[in-house]
């Protein structure tokens, strides 16, 4: 579709390929996020580079996020597990949190790729399953280290009945997970791209702002079911 | 992609998301209205409220989101597109 507006392209399910052996690759995900990666590395090193006792600045900003990630791991996870899995937890949302933003808030159309867009990273479904499946491999990690085969009692309890809707739910949880996650962001695109479309000036700038928020609300919810997935495989049952 | 092929995955793609908005929008509504309930009742507890109104509104929101999912997928990466 040619369209004439250069901010208002919708350019759904077209990718810069990269070619990696046999593997073909959507480069302008990789490229977005090493972007998002890099600032979030840039932004930890500068912040922890002179420690204050009194926190300022970048400091006190890193401090903030900490707190705020150590509440919500240890609202979900408890008091028990919850520092193993804070640093897992904290770059699930930092991850998401900058790459939702960062396809939001960095004007990406001004960088001009052969092949598809730039954009959120978190836009392409690949990274959302990826996520989604690490958050898997979390919870069963978790659960298996924390008690053994007796994790497994969790799929018979509180009755054998429920055995197949336990199975079920450990392959929806990363479903739901990742299309939440990809959905939520790809409409925000795609909103904001129809709405400039239609209206180049001023009117798409309350969905962007709506856009912004529903990302924010994206990220902190991908973490939170992260760390209550983990929560419930280690939680031990009091008989 | 033949006529009918695309037709009927243009409309299908409406449907999804048209009656995937129903649910959702019914259960929002319903969330919203005991929200502003409690907040009525008790408005000390409006912080509170608010932060599990917004957490639980974005969980509903995801099944419309769901049907998005399935009319985007019919409309750019079509399996029947052949």
């Amino acid at each position: 579709m040619p369209l004439l507006l250069p901010f208002a392209e919708l350019e759904v399910g077209q990718h810069l390929y990269w070619q990696l052996g046999n593997l073909k690759i959507h480069g302008q995900v990789f490229l977005s996020s090493w972007v998002v990666i890099g600032a979030l590395l840039a932004l930890v090193v500068v912040g922890t580079r002179k420690l204050e006792r009194d926190p300022r600045g970048t400091q006190n900003l890193l401090e903030f996020v900490w707190d705020y990630i150590r509440d919500l791991s240890r609202e979900q996870i408890g008091e028990k597990a919850y520092r193993d899995w804070m640093p897992f937890i904290g770059t699930l949302f930092l991850f998401i949190f900058v790459s939702n933003w960062g396809g939001a808030l960095v004007p990406w159309k001004l960088i001009h790729l052969p092949s598809g867009e730039l954009g959120a990273p978190t836009a392409d479904i690949n990274t959302t399953i990826a996520l989604a499946l690490l958050v898997s491999l979390a919870y069963f990690y978790a659960g298996l280290s924390r008690k053994g085969l007796r994790y497994f009692e969790y799929y018979v309890e509180p009755t054998p009945i429920m055995l197949p809707f336990k199975i079920v739910e450990d392959f929806t949880k990363p479903l739901s997970l990742s299309f939440r996650l990809f959905g939520n962001i790809l409409a925000d695109e795609l909103v904001v791209a129809v709405l400039a479309f239609l209206v180049p000036l001023i009117v798409p700038l309350p969905a962007m702002f709506l856009g912004l928020f529903t990302s924010a609300i994206q990220a902190l919810i991908f973490a939170t079911l992260a760390a209550y997935y983990i929560g419930e495989a280690v939680h031990e049952e009091h008989h | 992609m033949d006529s009918i092929t695309s037709a009927a995955s243009v409309v299908a793609a409406g449907l999804a998301v048209g009656l995937g908005a129903i649910g959702p929008g019914i259960g929002q509504g319903t969330a919203a209205g005991g929200a502003v309930e409690g907040i009525a009742r008790q408005p000390e507890a409006e912080g509170k409220i608010r932060g599990t109104l917004l957490l639980s509104l974005a969980f509903m929101e995801a099944l419309t989101i769901y049907g998005l999912v399935v009319a985007l997928v019919l409309l750019f990466a079509n399996p029947f597109a052949g």
